[in-house]
């Protein structure tokens, strides 16, 4: 592993224990309470997501136009941190829905969307574990589309009627807000860069042993 | 036995259906504004999202390292079986 692996991986352990308690710091909203905190780790969580199926579609669409395989290797490692991100964030939004919607999903477009990202971040996971081979080509096709859904999912609640906050909410935040918001933002970047480089060992060792078992039947 | 059957809803008062009823509300009314029965304690819809974030990293970090160390391992074994081919 890099140098600067372990250092930054007790940096984001270190920062994930405080956020509680930076969270805990940060005012009541007026007209929801207590139950807005699930925002300061539900955004995060959502714009890795979309983070993560932005580097899988890149990473996919080099592998497929260049055929290097560390580049598959990236994408295959970034469409299971979509699959990650996505979860939290299809799982702590209902949560906060429940009480501040009264309703725990709505099949708008944001939502709507967001899950079928979700869905197609599975998929690819499916294919490269069950497709036999050749499967990496068709998995970098599926991580195109996923790739093509995320600017659809970031800027729809600004087009259509939903009652999913628009992007315009973040920036105008109070500093009091925003400074929990952005220590946890830091911390789940910090996290994606850290599972995506254990990931992608995970990868490059994988490759190895494949060397390996080749080179043993010859 | 549909005559018994009407005669027994026209003898039920209209006033106790209507007494079952919550009454109806014509105005917006702020959520802290609820009645107790009607609030839905935010507390525990809270513990639970951050609970999942936690679970779900500690999930996917183990998952990691089974996987990475069970990879390891079998590199290194098939490296020790190689050399000894070699040697051979």
């Amino acid at each position: 592993m890099p140098k600067w692996f372990l250092p930054a991986a007790a940096l984001c352990g270190v920062m994930f224990v405080a956020s509680p308690v930076v969270i805990a710091g940060a005012p009541y909203e007026s007209t929801m309470g207590l139950v807005q905190k699930i925002f300061y780790f539900h955004m995060p969580a959502a714009v890795m997501f979309l983070v993560s199926a932005v580097i899988c579609g890149v990473a996919s669409a080099r592998f497929l136009f260049r055929g290097d395989p560390a580049q598959d290797r990236l994408g295959w490692a970034a469409a299971e941190l979509t699959v990650l991100f996505g979860i939290i964030a299809l799982v702590t939004g209902p949560l906060w829905a429940r009480k501040a919607w009264g309703v725990w999903w709505q099949w708008d477009v944001r939502l709507t969307s967001s899950l079928m990202g979700w869905m197609v971040a599975v998929a690819y996971l499916l294919v490269r574990k069950y497709g036999g081979p050749g499967s990496e080509k068709l998995a970098a096709g599926l991580a195109l589309f996923g790739m093509a859904n995320v600017p659809f999912v970031y800027i729809s609640v600004n087009y259509w009627r939903t009652i999913h906050p628009t992007t315009s909410v973040v920036p105008t935040l109070p500093t009091s807000m925003g400074g929990p918001l952005w220590f946890c933002f830091a911390t789940f970047l910090l996290l994606l860069v850290l599972l995506l480089r254990l990931r992608v060992r995970l990868g490059e060792a994988h490759a190895r042993l494949d060397a390996l078992h080749l080179a043993l039947d010859e | 036995m549909w005559c018994l059957a009407l005669a027994l809803v026209a003898a039920v008062p209209a006033g106790s259906v209507a007494q079952d009823q919550p009454a109806a509300q014509d105005e917006f009314v702020p959520i802290s504004e609820l009645p107790p029965q009607d609030q839905l304690p935010a507390a525990p819809l809270l513990v639970a999202a951050y609970a999942f974030v936690w679970v779900a990293v500690f999930a996917y970090l183990v998952s990691i390292a089974r996987r990475l160390r069970g990879v390891q391992q079998e590199v290194e074994r098939l490296e020790s079986d190689l050399a000894k081919g070699r040697r051979t």
